[in-house]
């Protein structure tokens, strides 16, 4: 299906991005070097530990990454936008209309002083010429769309009088109110329970088939993305490690990190006892990053090579990429190889 | 001398709610009701749940951190704690032998307080050195036994990662080389690829020190992995109670079930081929909890009997324990 529609034009373009934060205590670099492309309707995994600059790829969308940061190369091209260039009033028109997001803490993601259909029918007048009484006809269509009963009801509530998994709805219908293109969601599920996760999992992917919009779906969780995602990037320390389908990372992960995370994680259907392999060492400190391969003090296989330079990218398929020195030694190995099995 | 180390019967916990005033009842949140449950040396027990269901509280009044509204609990044989004999003893010397890890470790440690004082806090308390010698170096052994060294000591909290933190909260309570630990959700507040750091760690220390766990968190997946027995609350009651293979391959409530299956599978092939079942609903307020069965609200098989009757919490096969009215139904 996507292959029909190669020359169509990405959603989502960015290339080289380098995004870094000016604290009183240095440059912060979050993000060194991260490119991505998203088709329409595509649902992409954003997984890594806190600090790995998940939340900054897609705040740097929107323009969320306000002083202290500071894009300093790069291009990000969105929906015929070129990110970089915008002003803060251009930002203000594609915000909540053809991007948008969904925060982890539905607690505080809430204005508690609005009613919820206050804050609903805010997005519908700003964005399209819709009178009031309109608008509050699509708040209502919107809060039935995310599976919430006694619509007429709710609109009239404050944030405080909802659970959490009834916030988490309100914000995804915040969100959806002027259909976007892109939905940005940020840990969304963090901060539920288990059993409400999954409503509100099932939900967004059920929107998605309804809507037809892209989904940036940031986590730690891999058990999530391994349901809803079509692609996955895997960033460790500002920098995308890994990148490839769903089937890639899980079957066939290539980067340590990757394999370290898939083997860390306690296994539901796992029969014996077993004991839990984890990655040793604490994450980096991004005031101080190591010069090589930000993940060489805490990998297993660390070469001298890795210590100084960062590796290069390679390629195992036209999606799957990581940086990985181990991988090129495997390359130049088997290259080495065949040339000596070519001189006999 | 029983099987059980520590032993709880009927266990009770109901917190009052501000309001009510002249005349008028005052409501309770009624957090834990009728907990009945033995802790075998040298086990795990892992318990699990949503939030709100009373799995913080059930291990704090275990160590009576929080007093019981009424029950009974019994740590080696002592009774510890009797509503109806009124029998409640002080718990300096049990405090020894019963610690507890918390959850947060980025709150539960004394910011103005060096990482050594923290951990030698225990220590000072219960008088377990005679010399600065020996609690210095008693202090150096803890903080190595948990991966932390000599230098760390002078350091404070503030200069560590959330899971080095975690370790110093261990190493406090490993301080007065406890029996029992009450682990309070301990990992999670820590980042994925430390959580496995931590869970070995945990599982090392038990093997090492003969340590018995109360293991408390919401990941079914963690608690599946180190525990020998889980026990599933929903709303202060206990649901399901069962070897922990047993409990996630053949559970029976209808709770359990959708917990199970609510989980994220992290195996894409799984996730994609799996069913899950979804609760409709959210869970209710324990201030006003339902009539007879707390969970028929969001339960797919509940009729009227669920509202009229509290179904009795029984053994069903050896070991596994449930409370449901439609066991039969469910299978």
């Amino acid at each position: 299906m996507s292959q029909e529609k190669t020359e169509n034009k990405y959603l989502v373009k960015i290339e080289h991005e380098r995004l870094s934060f000016f604290t009183p205590v240095g440059e912060v670099k979050a993000l060194n070097d991260v490119s991505f492309t998203m088709k329409d309707g595509e649902v992409l995994g954003i997984v890594g530990e806190s600090g790995s600059g998940k939340s900054v790829t897609a705040y740097s969308l929107m323009g969320l990454t306000a002083y202290p940061g500071k894009l300093i190369g790069g291009s990000l091209d969105f929906n015929g936008h070129h990110i970089n260039d915008m002003t803060e009033a251009e930002f203000r028109q594609i915000r909540g209309n053809e991007i948008s997001i969904i925060f982890q803490d539905p607690m505080t993601s809430l204005n508690p002083v609005y009613t919820v259909g206050n804050q609903i029918e805010e997005v519908i007048r700003l964005h399209t010429d819709k009178n009031k009484a309109e608008a509050r006809e699509r708040a209502k269509e919107l809060l039935t769309l995310v599976g919430i009963n006694e619509p007429e009801k709710r609109l009239k509530q404050y944030p405080h009088e909802l659970s959490g998994g009834m916030r988490q709805r309100v914000m995804i219908a915040i969100a959806l109110a002027c259909e976007p293109k892109l939905l940005i969601a940020d840990e969304p599920t963090t901060a539920l329970d288990v059993t409400i996760q999954a409503q509100i999992l099932e939900l967004m992917m059920e929107l998605r088939d309804k809507l037809g919009m892209a989904i940036i779906m940031i986590t730690h969780d891999l058990g999530i993305v391994a349901s809803m995602c079509e692609k996955i990037a895997v960033m460790y320390a500002g920098r995308i490690v890994e990148y490839g389908t769903t089937d890639d990372i899980f079957y066939n992960p290539k980067h340590e990190y990757t394999k370290g995370l898939i083997k860390s994680i306690p296994r539901l259907d796992a029969k014996d006892h077993e004991r839990l392999v984890p990655i040793e060492g604490t994450p980096v400190d991004m005031l101080n990053p190591p010069a090589g391969c930000p993940f060489a003090p805490r990998c297993d296989n660390c070469m001298k090579i890795c210590l100084r330079e960062m590796p290069p990218v390679t390629y195992f398929s036209d999606v799957h990429y990581t940086q990985c020195w181990l991988n090129q030694k495997a390359e130049f190995e088997a290259a080495a190889a065949g040339k000596e099995g070519a001189d006999e | 001398m029983s099987d059980y180390l520590v032993e709880v019967e009927h266990l009770q916990k109901h917190f009052p709610v501000r309001g009510g005033g002249f005349g008028k009842n005052k409501k309770v949140v009624q957090a834990l009701d009728d907990l009945t449950f033995g802790i075998k040396r040298g086990e795990t027990l892992g318990m699990v749940g949503e939030s709100g269901c009373g799995k913080t509280t059930a291990g704090r009044t275990i160590l009576r951190l929080h007093e019981p509204t009424s029950g009974r609990i019994i740590y080696d044989g002592d009774v510890l704690f009797d509503k109806d004999k009124k029998i409640a003893v002080n718990m300096l010397p049990y405090r020894k032998k019963m610690q507890i890890v918390f959850q947060d470790p980025y709150a539960s440690l004394d910011p103005r307080m060096t990482v050594g004082d923290i951990v030698g806090e225990p220590i000072d308390i219960h008088n377990l050195c005679s010399s600065k010698q020996e609690r210095y170096e008693k202090i150096i052994g803890l903080l190595e036994k948990v991966g932390l060294n000599s230098e760390h000591a002078n350091r404070y909290p503030h200069e560590f990662s959330g899971g080095q933190r975690q370790r110093v909260g261990i190493a406090r309570a490993l301080a007065v080389d406890p029996q029992f630990i009450v682990c309070d959700e301990p990992i999670s507040a820590l980042d994925v690829s430390i959580q496995a750091q931590v869970i070995n760690m945990f599982e090392d220390l038990q093997e090492q020190m003969g340590l018995t766990y109360l293991f408390i968190a919401h990941d079914l997946s963690v608690v599946k992995h180190i525990s020998d027995r889980i026990v599933v609350m929903y709303l202060g009651r206990m649901v399901e109670l069962a070897d922990s293979y047993e409990l996630t391959m053949h559970c029976m409530h209808p709770y359990t079930r959708s917990l199970v299956s609510a989980i994220p599978i992290a195996d894409p092939k799984q996730a994609r081929a799996s069913k899950r079942i979804i609760l409709e609903g959210d869970v209710p307020s324990p201030i006003d909890p339902p009539s007879g069965c707390r969970f028929r609200t969001r339960c797919p098989y509940a009729d009227e009997r669920c509202a009229a009757e509290v179904p009795e919490f029984k053994e069903v096969t050896s070991g596994h324990f449930v409370a449901c009215h439609h066991l039969d139904r469910v299978k």
